[in-house]
């Protein structure tokens, strides 16, 4: 069996008293996405840094193409490309200069005015860094990732702080990477990021790989409950939501209430008529079939966003 | 070597889009090239030879300023990250800064000389090698310095200030504005531990030829050494992070660069001639010694 293109084992970080890494593993195959999923601090961001050589780990290792990041210097660069979660040029270094500065740093080098074409960005090519938009500073970034045409892509939460919209214009970028059968390692905290790009998903939870498996699969752990979100006049009566019929979880968000049934009718069903019973009244009420959201939920015990 | 050359060449098309270069790569040298003539030369076409010298000086210890910040910027900003990720080394990277450094500063220094020599009717062209080997071993080290400030500073305020307090020393005890005669025998002799003194003298010498071979090869010296400890201490303490720290003692190897001023300073005080450096304005103010190759003992 082939090595993976990138393993990670039983990785370690701390800064000072704060441990961003308890013992991460994970390995990805050549050609497969593969997305950590986890909330801001659980340790994404350090994860897939020490992977791209930037920052060495206290303990565990590391390897990507065959080659140790740490120690491998050039020959180990000229193999990844990376989106770094904010990515920063001078400001007056125009949009082609930028493509074509980084490509001469590599033996390897992708068509400039090709990546230009496919990111949509010929119509900025002369545009400076500080006149382009949020997305278009991404695409370019995305763009200056594949210059020296890379076996492996990291991607750190590249949609992050960008409108719908353009988030939908990277997906579709990352989309087509995809099926360029580019090996990719994303992070994100968007779960609909992780179920529509990924192959298979870890999640990271206070430096920790918590779940692993494809978003079908992780779904499908979550019990295959679905997941009933109400919000109610008055908060109900001591943990008179849990006892419902079917229902084998409930929590409270912000005033919603999060029911994980088995049984979706006969729950809404006892769900009135206990309201009914406490004088209480049903203000709004929504279902969802199994989500990855609802395992990380189940998992962590807490909603990506808090 | 490669990417040196190719991160010099965007860096002065950086530069060159840049209006703030101007003012301080361009226009503020020029500035005090008039005012230093109006000042010491109005009359006495001997001291436009002496006040090129000093001009060369400011213009060339300017590299020290531009680059600490610029560096300090781009480490602020993230832009180093990105730059990180790429088969790029700290080596690259700094060395590009004191090319392009170099490469700018010529057009100004050639402006500079040619407007002394035609516009103010200086006399000779001066030692135009000694010259050129001074702007380019001069603007290296001072870029170099410029680095060191970088590496141990952590923020843009800690540079500012740190680079005040030394250009205001390099400004003001080097012989490069005032003259060293103006000063106690004290300052005098402290003012021979400056690296920016072995530049004002070594290109007040070249200028006005009066400085004998032997101590121009001293500033040369004096300064390649400076450049080659600045670089490769400023090459040590480089960092690409905007959060990474540099640790206390660290700061401790700025002394290391001065090391080398430390020695020709006590050297040049017990067994040099720089009196020559002291008395040579007052020799050319009184139009005795424009065009001397062997200075008084």
């Amino acid at each position: 069996m082939a090595e993976p293109i990138i393993q990670a084992e039983n990785l370690y970080k701390s800064y000072g008293a704060v441990e961003a890494l308890r013992g991460v593993s994970f390995s990805v195959e050549e050609g497969e996405v593969f997305g950590l999923l986890g909330p801001n601090g659980a340790g994404k961001t350090t994860a897939v840094e020490i992977l791209e050589g930037m920052r060495t780990p206290d303990g565990g290792s590391a390897r990507v193409c065959g080659l140790d990041p740490q120690r491998s210097g050039e020959r180990f660069k000229d193999n990844i490309g990376a989106v770094l979660q904010s990515t920063s040029l001078p400001d007056k270094l125009r949009v082609k200069e930028a493509l074509e500065l980084f490509a001469q740093f590599y033996p390897r080098r992708a068509d400039t005015d090709e990546l230009l074409r496919r990111f949509q960005l010929e119509e900025k090519r002369n545009a400076y860094y500080s006149q382009l938009s949020g997305g278009q500073k991404q695409r370019l970034a995305l763009a200056m990732a594949l210059v020296n045409d890379p076996q492996v892509v990291f991607l750190d939460e590249p949609t992050a702080g960008l409108d719908p919209q353009v988030r939908r214009e990277i997906y579709d970028i990352i989309e087509e990477l995809r099926r360029g059968k580019r090996t990719l390692l994303l992070t994100t905290h968007y779960i609909e990021e992780a179920e529509r790009l990924c192959d298979r998903v870890a999640i990271v939870d206070h430096g920790r790989v918590i779940a692993m498996g494809t978003p079908r699969e992780l779904k499908h752990a979550s019990a295959g409950t679905t997941r009933i979100e109400v919000r109610l006049a008055r908060p109900p009566v001591d943990a008179s939501l849990a006892r419902l019929e079917g229902v084998s979880d409930c929590r409270e968000f912000d005033g919603v209430y999060v029911l994980h049934s088995s049984r979706p009718p006969r729950t809404i069903v006892a769900l009135v008529k206990q309201l009914e019973a406490e004088n209480n009244e049903l203000q709004s009420l929504e279902m969802f079939s199994p989500s990855l959201e609802d395992a990380f939920i189940e998992l962590t015990g807490r909603r990506l966003r808090e | 070597m490669r990417h040196t050359w190719t991160l010099a060449k965007i860096r002065i098309r950086l530069a060159m889009r840049n209006r703030t270069f101007f003012f301080f790569t361009l226009a503020m040298p020029l500035a005090f090239l008039f005012f230093f003539v109006f000042l010491f030369g109005k009359g006495q076409p001997g001291m436009i030879a002496y006040v090129l010298g000093s001009v060369l000086s400011l213009t060339v210890m300017g590299s020290f300023w531009g680059l600490s910040v610029q560096l300090v910027t781009f480490r602020e900003q993230g832009i180093l990250r990105r730059f990180r990720l790429a088969p790029v080394g700290a080596g690259a990277m700094l060395a590009s800064g004191i090319l392009t450094n170099y490469i700018l500063a010529l057009p100004t220094v050639a402006i500079e000389i040619l407007l002394c020599r035609w516009a103010f009717h200086m006399q000779t062209w001066g030692n135009v090698w000694a010259i050129l080997l001074l702007v380019s071993i001069g603007s290296a080290a001072f870029s170099a310095f410029g680095l060191i400030v970088a590496s141990v500073t952590n923020t843009m305020q800690e540079t500012q200030i740190i680079n005040q307090l030394i250009w205001m020393c390099f400004l003001l005890l080097s012989g490069a504005t005032i003259p060293l005669a103006g000063f106690s025998h004290w300052i005098q002799r402290a003012s021979l531990f400056l690296p920016a003194t072995y530049l004002a003298a070594g290109l007040q010498g070249a200028t006005t030829r009066t400085a004998t071979m032997g101590e121009i090869a001293t500033d040369v010296v004096a300064l390649t050494i400076g450049f080659l400890v600045a670089f490769e201490i400023s090459r040590q303490l480089f960092r690409w992070e905007p959060e990474a720290k540099v640790p206390g003692r660290a700061k401790l190897w700025v002394l290391a660069a001065l090391i080398p001023f430390l020695v020709f300073g006590v050297w040049q005080n017990v067994w040099g001639h720089r009196p020559t450096i002291v008395s040579r304005f007052d020799m050319l103010s009184r139009g005795s010694g424009h065009a001397q190759t062997t200075p008084p003992h």
